[in-house]
């Protein structure tokens, strides 16, 4: 085949290989290294040495060992019949990797990502003839019954149509379209190849404002975030990380979600594989798995594509995007893939910087989080790709750099806190140390909803800081030493941990609480506070109030009354309202 | 396949490390061979190969070796170990071969002791209720057939006697399989050893058992292998025999020790307390070693135990763990001084697999709720004991002190158990009950007013 290159092995430490003789390879070229044609890429070039990191387990190869490359970058093959689907960090199919070899991933297996023999019902938006530029919908196949597929342009080409295959049944291995383009004639199918490592390309990045609806009170209500935006989950072990991003890519709205495994559990992945066939997404009765697309490169598959495998993702959600969807990624553990860079650059003999990590730590990071947004695609639509990255600090020390760095590159920063996790309460975003910058970008979408949103959200946020500075009191002193008022703040803000801010996902009711129903109880929590307040000046104990039945009933709501029936919280309020009442009058 | 190619020439030896020069056809990860003098053989595992020369590191460390003299042999083949049904009721070295006096092993097939990564497509979810007879873990952690949940313990704490009480105790409720046990002890002293050998015995499980030794005076290096020669004989029981496996795995943090004495030995750069940079990796190759397969019978469930260096969470060896297993339960040096058995900690220990195992038609409805409620109230009286010890006792308020005979109910009746004591998960919940109902019902807001109506045990206050 034109274009082969072929080298040979001199050199072998752990995954890191060099070879020589490859004249005219690039970087980031893939290479396929020994007997077995282990895929490995080009990630450096010294002399006439090329340094290959290579994504499988080389135990056995031997300097001598022929390498081969083609020439051609690390890719991922986009196109219809990725959702749904599992690929370990390069995109290896592992249905198919488990049909050809059982149980274990065997080294040297070479499946392509997508079904090569599927028909897949194409029908055609664009007429013979016209002019179409990079990017451009042509045709949309029916991917799955929650996604419709956009044939796209790919970027770069441009010009006429000249033909395009009429409605049926086609495979990524038929062409669809033929263009004539200055450089001349393109015959493109429904799949191609895309650089992992270049981000595909947009008409321009614009302002979010439409909040990425989570259903999780302290993320939707305290420190959301909006579509096109970037999050960070930073927490010690078992804080709860990863069930909070299971439960973000079950339940936020975005239209498909791509989730990274990187290095973490195999069971998490086994877990969301049953889960997501069998739970429901309210808004239309189908499967979650029909919106999602995983990779996994568990922490016991090979380190190196444990690097690729992010890039691998967000690929595939730029893709998406450019149909013009609402994209969310998953990407649990960030600071595995910051490991696996460390563990690389250091059998490179880099200079470490900070705890080992490679001074361009920062920058690959910084490069990571900037594949995200709200953007304008090449067809002129709407399309977004939010970034939520979990982060494994050891020791639980955000002051370690991965931490450090991504907090300088998020915009919306939910730090867990073990405290909280301790005493099961989930999930354990600590409301001190967590913050977001994206409240006044989605001030608008809320406002819809109701106008007093941001303020009465502040307003409890009011009572939890200062219920935070009291405790530092509290600690010292005891609860009875403070003067009645601010008794009554440090019971409000128990009511709000328990009645608001802690959120089971294991139950029915409250795994998923709709914005409307948020806003309610928030409202009810602070009609209770407000009116509290002036049973207070009229000489009332913090205890009359407490020992309310009616008041110890609030924690129950959120698991009591279900999304539809969120007015029930109206008529709740009701109740609580004329009982306090009945209590001055009783007095008066 | 090159023929075996023998070299006599070392030029070089650091630590558990031998270099040896003008190699050909040497493979990454190839089993070297060491003789020296007539009889002495020693193995060890190529680490790095270039055009002229390989790294070994050599698991029965290098002391007694010279530069000269030696016969080195590249086998071009990785280390396997022969894996047989009969391994069962057979004591082994660090390294796999039999110290009880008995025969080799005969074997149809042997198998690559590092193992192959299980495709996540191909697992099962684990999700069968272990009983094990003991509250703290069946009640709040509960220990799921097919998890990985480590013990992370302190020097001088009873994590023998828990893990050997699991191992005699554990049952499913569902079927009446045992677990066949294998042992795995690296770098512990000979007593520890004995102890489980003995407790293994008594309860009439060693004919089902495979130990594997690498003690205390054993090199350190051969400790680097023995897990995974426990673990694949472990695979090849659960999967191709179909048996339900518990691998204990003692001590972890000597384990760590090794690879960080390793690492040192190459010169690499070392990430935390000079561990290097890939132990979360390697620990991973370990752990993730554990669970279930789809369309196969049996069953793999690890239990590590490591002791936390100057009780310290915090460091490398737990902290790494932590993120890796499913789980962990903590021991508790406060506990352990107030003579509490098993010092089980309320707060950090924790079962990430409970969720899935517990529950209605798994053990019982109000199984979740009330371990939450446990919980949340056990951290409650953390606080007010913390509050207690600045302003005294007096200064709290009436709730206060219900908390905290809410707290001492709870550690010296729930917590505390016979070494010998067997409590179904009803009785665990009962007493569970008998706890909660120290504090006044609206406290229980973790838990559905309907099972507090059924469970409640309104008398229960001050009980
Ligand atoms: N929102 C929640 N609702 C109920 N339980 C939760 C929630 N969040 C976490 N938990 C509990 O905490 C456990 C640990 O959570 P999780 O696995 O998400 O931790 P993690 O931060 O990802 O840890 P690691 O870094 O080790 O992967 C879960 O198994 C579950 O029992
Ligand atoms: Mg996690």
């Amino acid at each position: 085949m034109d274009g082969m290159m072929t080298g040979k092995v001199i050199a072998v430490n752990g995954p890191i290989v060099r070879a020589v003789g490859m004249n005219g390879i690039k970087m980031f070229d893939i290479a396929e290294v020994g007997i077995d044609r282990l895929i490995g890429e080009i990630i450096r070039l010294v002399g006439d040495v090329a340094v290959i990191q290579v994504y499988e387990d080389n135990t056995g190869l031997k300097p001598g060992d022929e390498v081969l490359s083609y020439g051609r970058p690390l890719s991922v093959l986009l196109g219809p019949g990725l959702i749904a689907n599992i690929y370990d960090g390069i995109q290896r199919p592992l249905v198919g990797i488990s049909e050809a070899c059982g149980s274990y991933i065997r080294k040297g297996i070479k499946l392509s990502p997508l079904d090569r023999g599927k028909k897949w019902e194409f029908r055609p938006l664009v007429k013979e003839g016209s002019d179409v530029g990079q990017g451009a919908i042509l045709g949309e196949i029916p991917e799955s019954m929650l996604v419709m597929h956009r044939v796209l342009l790919p970027p770069h080409i441009s010009g006429r149509l000249t033909r395009i295959a009429p409605p049926g049944g086609y495979t990524i291995e038929d062409e669809i379209y033929t263009l004539e383009t200055a450089s001349g004639t393109y015959r493109g199918k429904l799949a191609g190849y895309w650089p992992v490592r270049s981000a595909r390309p947009c008409r321009v990045k614009k302002k979010p404002f439409i909040p990425l609806v989570t259903g999780q009170r302290v993320i939707d209500t305290f420190f959301p975030i909006a579509r096109g935006g970037t999050a960070a989950i930073p927490g010690g072990f078992g804080t709860g990380k990863t069930m909070t991003q299971h439960a973000l890519a079950k339940w936020c709205n975005a239209d498909i979600i791509v989730y990274i495994g990187c290095g973490e559990r195999g069971n998490e992945m086994t877990d969301v594989l049953t889960d997501f066939p069998k739970l429901v997404d309210e808004r239309n009765g189908r499967p979650l798995i029909e919106r999602t697309v995983m990779i996994a490169n568990t922490s016991n598959m090979p380190v190196p594509a444990r690097e690729v495998s992010i890039y691998t993702g967000v690929t595939i959600a730029e893709y998406y995007r450019d149909m013009g969807y609402s994209v969310a990624v998953m990407a649990d553990s960030t600071s595995r893939w910051a490991e696996a860079l460390r563990e690389l650059s250091s059998r490179l003999g880099d200079m470490p910087a900070e705890e080992g990590f490679p001074p361009y730590l920062a920058t690959r990071l910084a490069e990571f989080y900037e594949r995200a947004g709200f953007v304008e695609t090449l067809s002129g639509k709407d399309g977004d790709i939010t970034i939520i990255g979990a982060v494994s600090p050891p020791g639980g020390d955000f002051s370690e750099p991965v931490t450090q760095h991504t907090s300088r590159f998020v915009r919306c920063f939910w730090a867990l806190d073990k405290v909280l996790a301790d005493a099961r309460h989930y999930p354990a975003i600590s409301w001190i140390d967590s913050y977001t910058e994206y409240l006044h970008d989605i001030e608008d979408w809320w406002k819809i909803l109701d106008s007093q949103w941001l303020p009465v959200r502040n307003e409890v946020m009011g009572i939890l800081l200062e219920d935070h500075r009291l405790q530092q009191v509290v600690k010292l002193v005891g609860s009875d030493a403070l003067p009645p008022s601010q008794q009554f703040v440090l019971f409000v803000a128990e009511t709000i941990r328990n009645a608001f801010l802690q959120q089971n996902s294991f139950d029915p009711i409250d795994k998923f609480c709709s914005p409307e129903k948020q806003l309610k109880l928030l409202k009810t929590i602070l009609d209770l506070y407000r009116k509290g307040a002036v049973l207070l000046q009229a000489g009332f104990s913090v205890k009359d109030i407490s020992a309310l039945d009616v008041v110890s009933e609030m924690v129950r709501l959120k698991s009591e009354i279900p999304n539809q029936e969120a007015r029930r919280i109206d008529e709740y309020g009701i109740r609580l309202g004329q009982r306090l009442d009945s209590l001055k009058e009783a007095k008066g | 396949m090159p023929a075996e190619i023998e070299y006599t020439t070392l030029s070089g030896i650091s630590g558990p490390l031998i270099f040896v020069e003008g190699v050909k056809g040497v493979g990454y990860g190839d089993i070297v061979e060491i003789r020296s003098g007539s009889s002495e053989l020693r193995i060890g595992q190529t680490i790095e190969v270039d055009e002229y020369r390989a790294v070994v590191q050599v698991f029965e460390g290098t002391s007694g070796l010279s530069v000269k003299g030696q016969r080195v042999t590249f086998t071009g083949r990785p280390l396997e170990i022969p894996v047989d049904r009969d391994m069962l009721g057979r004591v082994f070295d660090g390294l796999g071969r039999p110290i009880d006096g008995a025969p080799q092993v005969i074997s149809e097939g042997t198998m690559n002791v590092n193992g192959l990564p299980i495709n996540p497509w191909s697992r099962e979810y684990p999700r069968d209720f272990i009983q094990t007879g003991i509250s703290a873990i069946d009640g709040m952690n509960t220990l799921i057939r097919g998890q990985k949940l480590p013990i992370f313990s302190g020097s001088g704490m009873p994590h023998n006697l828990i893990a050997a009480q699991i191992a005699r105790q554990a049952r499913i409720l569902t079927a009446q399989e045992e677990f066949t046990v294998i042992f795995a002890a690296m770098g512990v002293k000979y007593d520890v050893a004995r102890f489980f050998i003995d407790s293994l015995e008594e309860s009439g499980v060693l004919t089902h058992s495979a130990i594997f030794l690498s003690l205390a005076d054993a090199p350190s290096i051969e400790r680097l292998i023995t897990p995974r020669v426990a673990l694949t004989l472990a695979e090849h029981l659960a999967f191709e025999e179909g048996m339900h496996v518990l691998v204990i795995l003692t001590d972890m943090t000597n384990y760590c020790e090794a690879l960080r004495e390793l690492s040192s030995s190459r010169g690499e750069i070392p990430s935390r307390k000079g561990y290097p940079g890939y132990l979360y990796s390697d620990l991973a190759s370990i752990y993730e070693r554990a669970g279930r397969l789809k369309g196969h019978k049996g069953s793999i469930t690890q239990m590590p135990i490591l002791t936390m260096p100057s009780d310290d969470i915090s460091h490398p060896v737990p902290d790494l763990t932590g993120y890796i297993t499913e789980g962990q339960i903590v021991l508790e040096r406060e506990l352990f001084n107030k003579g509490i058995y098993p010092p089980i900690a309320g707060l950090p220990s924790l079962s990430r697999l409970m969720k899935d195992g517990i529950g209605e038609g798994r053990t019982r409805r109000d199984h979740a709720p009330v371990a939450a409620q446990l919980f949340a109230s056990y951290a409650k009286v953390k606080r007010i004991r913390a509050l207690a010890s600045i302003v005294g006792e007096e200064e709290l308020s009436e709730l206060d002190r219900i908390y905290l005979d809410f707290g001492s109910a709870f550690e010296e009746q729930f917590l505390r158990q016979g070494h010998e004591e067997n409590r179904s998960i009803e009785q665990t919940l009962e007493i569970g009950w008998r706890m909660l109902s120290v504090l006044p019902k609206d406290e229980l807001y973790r838990i559905a007013r309907e099972d507090i109506q059924r469970y409640y045990i309104p008398q229960g206050r001050g009980a």
